[in-house]
């Protein structure tokens, strides 16, 4: 009973193995466990232009990096002309352009894609700020902010509900008096912004401004909003600028954080930086394979999706092949259909994936039925088993010529794909049909032909299945699941379907 | 007859299927390495006539091409044979002679084969027109069993045979094998030969089936079933259960044939044998195989295995303990 123990041991592993990889790239790595399944996802472009002053031009511009809330798959910059390359200069990264000799107006763009994920995290900004920031404010309205900082600091003490209460306070559609003289004519939000973090600096809280965009669709020439980040004493907090509810907006995608420069431009002038955001529904698949790469997370990152598309297409079908192989150890093991040659239904299964279930059924009956008629003339001339089989190989493709251009003048275009079939397997069929029907007589031969192409067509449908498709590509790991079936089929010792029927007249009842 | 039976009935009824008995009997008891023993019709009589278990004599063994021009020396002294691949299958190229007239043969249909035919035949079985996958075989010639006029009564063409169920050495099952028109001459149930199947302790016939149903008389020669017996069952039951100690195959069937003056003769054996023998007994295998594993037989000596089987599988009444 060992040799039970250690199937089961081995079953046992396999089980969990392929589910539990399975598990592990739906929960962790997000990958759908249903095909179709999209996700909103969002292009942000910037667009930078300047005039060259005439000759060689460097262009730093700061970059945008994942927060909780998105998560940036892919970016890329779309400037041909220039020499590009991504550098990191105190963990936060930058584009950088270099070009030489360039003349006139010059436009670089760089584009970001991304999307709301989740499970992503953002690098948590804990680098301590260097000190408070003294405001530099006039005499006049140093009275009136400290007049303010002091009227909010009454009501909450803890940096987070003062920043809050400053935010609300002079988002107020009827601010207090003092507000109003510090806002002066400008209130737009961005000037609303900067006054925030001049009067939590005051307060001796650490603040600063951060800037980003919103993601909508359809936004062009838009420019950075602001945002006031505090320090608690932890970490950087970033509050909304309408509610100043602690946290990012939604959709907000940081790009500028920190004292550091957006742009930076050597060699040139008049710069003007622009973005523009679009939103498209992708497959989450997709997504979630371009977040793999990113993190090199191990399973993506060594997995069939890092082949290119054409090895993935070959894949996308081998891949089929053991739901087909389970299928015939199914149907022979457990329901008992007889059929010539082993895998032979799996191979005619992949040939109609090509050809087209009815056509492909069509043309397999003609070639093989005609084939039938010839090898039998063929065992006529006593011929070596060799030569006998290499003379029905050239028999299936002259058949394969005539079927291919006798339907194709006859206007079905199906019969061109006849090719699909693996002539090979179509004439070890014929001869193992003949010798079948020699020896054990044409019942025998109809019989396991017939199951045979039952099988096949079984395991074509199978194989067609949306879902098994989709999930033996997205999850390969499944197939150690198969694996594990198949084993254990292999001590399958219950009766066959159809012996439920062969030794009915053996019950008496 | 389209009908289905629940599984629980089978287990009940004592059925092997196919399933169990790949896994449980031929994987467990039936080492691969021995297969060439039984697939190998020469090696299978070669064993045999070493281990004194009687087959139908060896003439001579053709193993080139080259041998074949001195095909005719070889043959000349007898005057009945037959000519088979090593690894044929279903009676594929087995060439029988029953008499020669000068430098001609004579088929059992009265055909005439000359001596360059007979050397064509010899010389396609070394090429592997007849062996199971066209692998090059070699061919042997044996003598010609005189068949044993005691089922002339039921056998129209071919030959009747006994196919002996071999469990660990004890001899659990057994059936005839008769062809009929429908079955062109064909020993396969599948092609609606009968099978007839045998009590083990006398060799008498206990039903037989056609199709799968019961039947009483013999489709062709209108001969009763009830008046078939086997005889010198003993000695074919023993000759039976000596294949085991000779293959060393713990699940076999083996094939017999009853020669007029020799007797029992081994003329095949095979460590794939079909389930049909059940449907021919009316009895599943299952009992009497936990029956021979529950009594430790495999280790008893021959006689003690064919007689504790005798009495076991007996189909008397008066034998049969408290069963039903």
């Amino acid at each position: 009973m060992s040799e039970r123990l250690q199937l089961a041991t081995v079953v046992t592993i396999l089980i969990v193995l392929g589910l539990g990889l399975t598990l592990y790239k739906h929960f962790s790595l997000g990958f759908p466990l249903l095909p179709g399944e999209v996700t909103q996802a969002w292009t942000a472009e910037a667009r930078i232009s300047f005039e060259s002053d005439g000759d060689d031009v460097e262009v730093s511009f700061a970059l945008p990096q994942s927060s909780s809330t998105l998560r940036i798959l892919d970016q890329y910059s779309a400037s041909s002309a220039y020499q590009f390359k991504r550098v990191e200069t105190d963990d936060r990264p930058r584009a950088v352009w270099k070009g030489e000799g360039k003349k006139g107006k010059q436009v670089v763009y760089y584009q970001v894609v991304a999307f709301e994920g989740q499970g992503a995290s953002r690098p948590i900004d804990r680098v301590p700020p260097t000190g408070t920031d003294k405001p530099d404010l006039k005499p006049a309205y140093l009275a009136a902010a400290k007049d303010v900082v002091s009227g909010l600091k009454k009501k909450a003490s803890d940096p987070v509900a003062f920043a809050t209460n400053l935010i609300q306070a002079l988002a107020a559609s009827n601010p207090d008096e003092n507000v109003r003289f510090l806002l002066g004519v400008s209130s737009d939000a961005n000037s609303r912004t900067r006054l925030a973090v001049d009067l939590i600096n005051l307060s001796g809280t650490p603040a600063r401004i951060a800037r980003g965009i919103s993601l909508e669709d359809g936004r062009r020439r838009e420019k950075l909003s602001d945002l006031v980040e505090v320090w608690t004493g932890r970490q950087w907090q970033d509050f909304a600028p309408d509610t100043g509810e602690p946290g990012l907006p939604d959709r907000f995608l940081l790009w500028q954080r920190g004292g550091e420069s957006l742009l930076d431009l050597v060699g040139g002038h008049g710069s003007r930086v622009t973005f523009s955001t679009l939103s498209e529904i992708r497959g989450t698949q997709g997504l979630v394979i371009l977040k793999g790469e990113e993190e090199k997370a191990t399973l993506v990152d060594f997995s069939i999706y890092t082949l290119p598309i054409n090895q993935q297409n070959i894949f996308k079908l081998l891949l089929l092949v053991p739901i087909g192989t389970l299928v015939v150890v199914l149907m022979r093991s457990v329901v008992g259909v007889r059929t010539s040659g082993t895998f032979m239904p799996i191979l005619i299964a992949l040939a109609f994936k090509q050809t087209e279930l009815l056509s492909g059924l069509i043309m397999f009956i003609v070639v093989v039925g005609i084939g039938l008629v010839i090898r039998a003339y063929l065992s006529r001339l006593n011929l070596l088993l060799v030569p006998r089989i290499s003379a029905v190989v050239i028999v299936v493709i002259i058949l394969f010529a005539g079927v291919s251009i006798a339907s194709y003048k006859l206007g079905i275009e199906a019969g061109l794909t006849v090719t699909f079939f693996p002539m090979i397997i179509m004439a070890w069929t014929i001869e193992r049909m003949s010798v079948l029907w020699e020896e054990d007589g044409a019942r025998e031969a109809l019989v396991q032909g017939g199951g045979s192409l039952a099988v096949a067509v079984l395991v074509y449908l199978t194989m067609s299945i949306p879902l098994v498709e989709y999930l033996t590509f997205s999850f390969p790991e499944l197939l150690l699941v198969v694996l594990a079936v198949t084993l254990m089929l292999g001590h399958y010792t219950g009766y066959r379907l159809t012996e439920l029927r062969r030794f009915a007249p053996m019950v008496h009842e | 007859m389209s009908r289905f039976v629940r599984p629980s009935a089978l287990r009940a009824a004592g059925i092997l299927g196919m399933n169990a008995r790949n896994v449980s009997l031929i994987s467990v008891h039936n080492p691969r390495k021995f297969y060439p023993r039984v697939d190998d019709k020469l090696q299978t009589k070669l064993l045999a006539e070493k281990a004194g278990i009687a087959v139908p004599e060896l003439y001579g063994v053709i193993r080139s091409q080259g041998e074949v021009s001195g095909l005719q020396e070889r043959l000349s002294g007898y005057s009945g044979f037959v000519i088979k691949p090593t690894h044929g299958s279903a009676g594929k190229g087995v060439l029988v002679i029953s008499d020669r007239k000068g430098d001609e043969f004579l088929k059992p249909s009265g055909e005439v084969v000359d001596a360059k035919a007979m050397e064509r035949h010899v010389s396609n079985t070394l090429s592997g027109l007849y062996s199971l996958g066209g692998k090059p075989d070699v061919a042997m010639i044996e003598a010609l069993v005189e068949f044993s006029d005691a089922f002339s009564d039921y056998s129209v063409e071919g030959v009747p045979d006994i196919r002996v169920v071999v469990y660990r050495g004890v001899p659990v099952m057994a059936m005839m094998r008769l062809s009929t028109r429908a079955s062109d001459g064909k020993a396969n149930l599948h092609q609606g030969a009968v099978g007839v199947g045998l009590d083990i302790a006398t060799g008498r016939a206990l039903q037989a089936v056609q199709h799968g149903l019961p039947i009483e008389r013999h489709p062709d020669t209108e001969s009763h079933f009830g008046e078939l017996q086997v005889p010198r069952w003993l000695e074919l039951l023993r000759l039976s259960a000596s294949c085991t100690d000779m293959t060393e195959m713990g699940y076999i069937g083996v094939d017999i044939v009853l020669d007029k003056s020799r007797g029992p003769l081994i003329l095949e054996i095979n460590a794939r044998p079909g389930l049909a023998i059940q449907v021919a007994s009316g009895t599943g295998l299952l009992p009497r195989l936990k029956w021979v594993d529950d009594q430790g037989l495999h280790a008893a000596s021959l006689e003690e295995r064919v007689s504790r089987a005798m009495s076991e599988f007996s189909a008397e009444p008066a034998v049969v303990e408290g069963a039903h």
